[in-house]
């Protein structure tokens, strides 16, 4: 089977004005909500207590909660987790720095509700060390971001390696809108898929400047964007397939794996979407716009050898 | 001949191949149920007490699988959980105090396997279950008990030495001596300089004449590193006395330590345990009354039954010494004299006086040191919670008194460098252990881990079988040989894991789930391009040659970049992170490796060296 029995020839760069325009229009969107609304970080981040519960049955929120505040702990919040029978319960960061006696005190509570309750999972994460992981995932995405641009100009060319970056960041800040938007949870195993995204986005940018680069070389007439188009359109099938198996890979982590795992299967479902996006309209782009040209690319001409004029 | 392999990478890929199956193995065997019996401290198991376990099972009528002896543990294995139930019940009398033991799930590698140092991979808290605490060491606390033992010694040094000073105070990290004219203070300071060089001094001029001690960069960092030390020694003898099986007690940083119990539901009681106050007491030994009367219950007037590490009893008199709290320092080192290990104790004025009262009159005889813990114990009485504390004393060692002295004095005898260390470390964590804090916190329960387990597998599991469908069905006899590598990737990653016993989380499955879809992508490109080649018209073997040729560059470099942010995540990552980056790392490698050489011998062997007009691609 073949999806592409002829080599395409969209023009992808014809479309680049509208590919500007929504970009543009997705990262300050993003942007905004990320500073007006912010993310939903988890306890991971926030310090605090987060305990799961297991019934054996369906169990109404409204009741645990009642029962919950009765107990004077009104700030916790309650959820689903999955499915009906399984209950989250965050709370904020108290006093003391122990947990043990916490959640102990809610496991009476909830015991005394339905002796059947069962503990299934509890953590707690000092503030301190919240802190602390805010600031090194940040500068893990850094220190990522840093070690790709040198990589990337040494083999390729800086105005790549502008791209590829510029691509990257899009890809982090549309991913992390669309999780404000949804307020889902950012925890720490999001954070790892989101360094994942950056793998996956770049795997994709890459193979789509090796071939750019590849044409410059080969290609002798056309110009830039012409050469740009002809590219994307020889790795588009790879891009779709590869696309493809990913995401059903990652369908069935996000719909076997399990709760835990769910939200990270999310992110990175988005990263390939994203990622296939930003390879073509933003790191392309950007590698255009900043004028990269053929000469940039040709192989270093060997010492002494003159190109003779036809 | 183009496409043809020479014999030495088929051979590497062979070699590969069975190296990857033997070392996965293992994870097929599954666990049998243990029950694992360890003695405390790391004292020598008696092997008359592994037959009478043996014995009490016997009658019991209750025949483990396999009984596997060890140096300080034994370990019986089960069929079914059911009969590892049993077994713990029969064995509980039997053991007595000196022994603990703990629920298992032994790996049930065979002998032969185990022969080439195979193991399963080791499984992480979240698919386990289990309790996992991070916790930090007050390091402020550790410099400032530091600074308040200066401060005590530095008085008694200058009353001793009849030097005139005003008042000695401490603060957080800064001992001050205030005086009243110059020729005092530089008396004081002569005297410090020569008995305390660690302090670095200080004169300050203002109203009062104040000479300034401080802790120097590397005295604070030699404290800093000691509170660690201790307090990863004294939890590793906890959480030994607790009967984990495979507990991981880690520094992490420099002022953490991580503490991982597998199987362990109850934390509060963990806690308890960890949390525990120690103190101990110097002894006389009572050795004019009779050991064997004191075991028959006929204790000598003024004395007290104590037992060793290895459960010996020995005979103490009431009265102490010196405690805990007037140990000023111990450490371990070499005997000046002897050469041999030895452990160097320090005592402050109040412990030294008394110290020198007790050696004047008790030359030639023996003295112990006993360690003892404070630990706040939960029980279940009629189903309600009762805590209470329970005094766990245990006598550490026993030497005996070789001349008279105060303030410094040896404890020679002992029989390694090991040994001296760890008595080192006792009596500081006696004596001034540096408070810890919990920091993190983390609960899996056993349902929980299996059900991790059981989803995790599943998705990988559906996961790589939708894949697997997709290309063959989209590359026909190449998508069937890039199956193949994608299988041998598989067992390649699983075979890597097991050999460095990295702990496989969640996360991990995820990252090996995602390598599985990312993996396909290096054959996506070759084969893409060799039908591109096809499409240019070039002859099939030339498009082979050419599509893997052209295609190796690319995967290189988006492998190279993966890996990139692969390290980075791995170096600052912790926990499910780290694992995570583990196997991504892992994976990116081998896929290159199966990917590339893999498909590209199977399709050398189908379609290399002979006359092919089409290609199934």
């Amino acid at each position: 089977m073949e999806f592409f029995r002829k080599e395409t020839a969209i023009d992808f760069m014809g479309q680049r004005r509208i590919a500007v325009a929504l970009t543009l229009f997705v990262i300050i969107a993003s942007l905004v909500l990320l500073l007006t609304r912010g993310l939903s970080f988890g306890v991971d981040f926030t310090g605090g207590t987060v305990i799961e519960v297991g019934y054996p049955q369906s169990v109404e929120l409204g009741e645990v909660r009642g029962k919950l505040a009765e107990a004077g702990f009104d700030d916790a919040q309650v959820q689903h987790f999955g499915t009906a029978r399984d209950v989250l319960i965050r709370l904020a960061p108290r006093g003391e720095s122990s947990s043990a006696q916490l959640s102990e005190e809610v496991m009476t509570v909830l015991e005394a509700g339905d002796s059947k309750v069962e503990l299934r999972r509890q953590e707690f994460v000092g503030p301190q060390v919240g802190k602390e992981l805010t600031e090194q995932g940040g500068l893990a995405m850094l220190y990522t971001l840093i070690g790709i641009l040198i990589y990337v100009a040494l083999r390729f060319e800086y105005r790549f390696s502008v791209g590829a970056v510029a691509a990257l960041v899009h890809d982090v800040i549309v991913i992390l809108g669309v999780f404000s938007l949804f307020r889902i949870e950012f925890d720490l195993t999001v954070l790892a898929a989101l360094l994942a995204v950056i793998g996956y986005s770049l795997n994709d940018t890459i193979v789509v400047f090796d071939r750019i680069r590849e044409n410059f070389r080969k290609v002798r007439k056309g110009t830039a964007v012409e050469v740009v188009n002809l590219s994307i359109n020889q790795t588009l099938s790879r891009t779709i397939i590869t696309g493809l198996t990913t995401m059903l890979v990652l369908a069935a982590l996000y719909l076997l794996g399990g709760e835990v795992i769910r939200s990270f299967a999310l992110a990175l479902l988005l990263g390939v979407v994203v990622g296939t996006y930003s390879s073509i309209y933003v790191a392309s782009l950007v590698a255009l716009a900043m004028g990269v040209s053929k000469q940039d690319l040709m192989a270093v001409k060997k010492e002494g050898a003159v190109d003779e004029g036809p | 001949m183009i496409n043809q392999y020479p014999l030495w990478k088929y051979v590497l890929i062979l070699a590969v191949l069975l190296a990857g199956l033997l070392y996965a193995l293992p994870n097929l065997y599954g666990e049998d149920p243990a029950v694992q019996v360890s003695t405390l401290r790391g004292a020598e198991l008696d092997s008359a007490l592994v037959d009478s376990m043996q014995l009490a099972l016997r009658e019991g009528g209750v025949s483990p699988k396999g009984v596997e002896p060890g140096q300080e543990q034994v370990l019986f294995r089960f069929r079914d959980s059911e009969e590892q139930l049993r077994a713990v019940e029969l064995l509980r009398p039997v053991l007595g105090e000196r022994l603990v033991m703990a629920l298992n799930l032994a790996p049930a590698t065979p002998d032969w396997l185990q022969r080439f140092n195979a193991r399963p991979m080791y499984l992480g808290l979240d698919l386990r279950g289990g309790v996992h605490f991070l916790l930090e060491v007050d390091m402020d606390a550790a410099l400032a008990q530091a600074v308040e033992r200066y401060g005590t010694e530095v008085r008694t040094l200058l009353r001793e030495n009849r030097v005139r000073y005003l008042g000695v105070q401490t603060s957080s990290d800064t001992v001050r001596i205030r005086f009243r004219d110059a020729e005092e203070l530089g008396q004081a300071r002569d005297l410090i300089e020569r008995e305390f060089g660690q302090l670095v001094l200080e004169e300050v001029e203002g109203a009062e004449l104040e000479l300034r001690g401080t802790i120097g960069e590397q005295e604070a960092l030699e404290i800093r590193r000691f509170a660690l030390q201790q307090n990863i020694t004294t939890l590793r003898n906890r959480v030994n006395e607790l009967g984990v099986a495979e507990p991981v007690i880690q520094q992490q940083g420099d002022s953490r330590i991580v503490v991982q119990l597998p199987g362990v539901q109850d934390t509060v009681a963990a806690k308890n345990i960890l949390g525990a106050t120690a103190t101990l007491e110097y002894r006389a030994v009572d050795f004019r009354g009779s050991v064997e009367d004191a075991v028959a219950g006929r204790v000598p007037v003024g004395s007290r039954l104590y037992q060793d590490r290895n459960g010996q009893p020995v005979l103490l008199r009431q009265q102490v010494i010196v405690t805990g709290d007037q140990i000023v320092n111990a450490r371990s080192g070499l005997d000046q004299q002897g050469g041999g290990p030895m452990v160097s104790v320090t005592l402050d004025s109040r412990g030294a006086k008394r110290m020198l009262d007790f050696t004047q009159d008790n030359v030639g005889n023996p003295m112990a040191v006993v360690f003892i813990e404070n630990r706040t114990v939960t029980r279940e009485v009629d189903g309600e919670r009762v805590t209470s504390t329970r005094k766990v004393e245990e006598v550490i060692s026993v030497a005996t008194i070789r001349g008279v002295f105060g303030r410094n004095f040896q404890t020679t005898g002992l029989d390694s460098p090991r040994e001296a260390h760890e008595l080192a470390l006792l009596l500081r964590a006696g004596a001034l252990a540096a408070p810890i804090d919990i920091v993190e916190e983390r609960t899996v329960g056993p349902s929980m881990g299996k059900e991790n387990i059981d989803q995790g597998f599943k998705s990988v599991i559906i996961g790589f079988a939708l894949v697997l469908l997709y290309m063959a069905f989209y590359y026909k006899v190449f998508g069937l040989v890039a199956n193949l590598a994608l299988a041998l990737n598989l067992v390649i990653i699983v075979a890597v894991l097991s050999m460095l016993q990295a702990t496989l989380t969640l996360p991990g499955i995820a990252g090996i789930v995602l390598t599985v879809g990312m993996a396909v992508d290096a054959n996506v490109l070759i084969f893409e391009r060799i039908r591109e080649e096809l499409r240019n018209g070039n002859s099939p073997q030339a498009a082979i040659h050419a599509g893997y040729e052209k295609a190796f560059s690319t995967i290189a470099d988006a492998n190279i970049t993966t890996l990139i942010a692969a390290v980075v995540l791995f170096s600052f990552g912790t926990g499910p992170i780290k694992g995570f980056a583990v196997t991504l790392s892992i994976g990116i490698i081998t896929s290159m490796f199966t990917a590339i050489m893999g498909t590209r011998a199977v399709i050398n062997l189908i379609y290399g060296g002979r006359r092919v007009t089409r290609l199934s691609v």
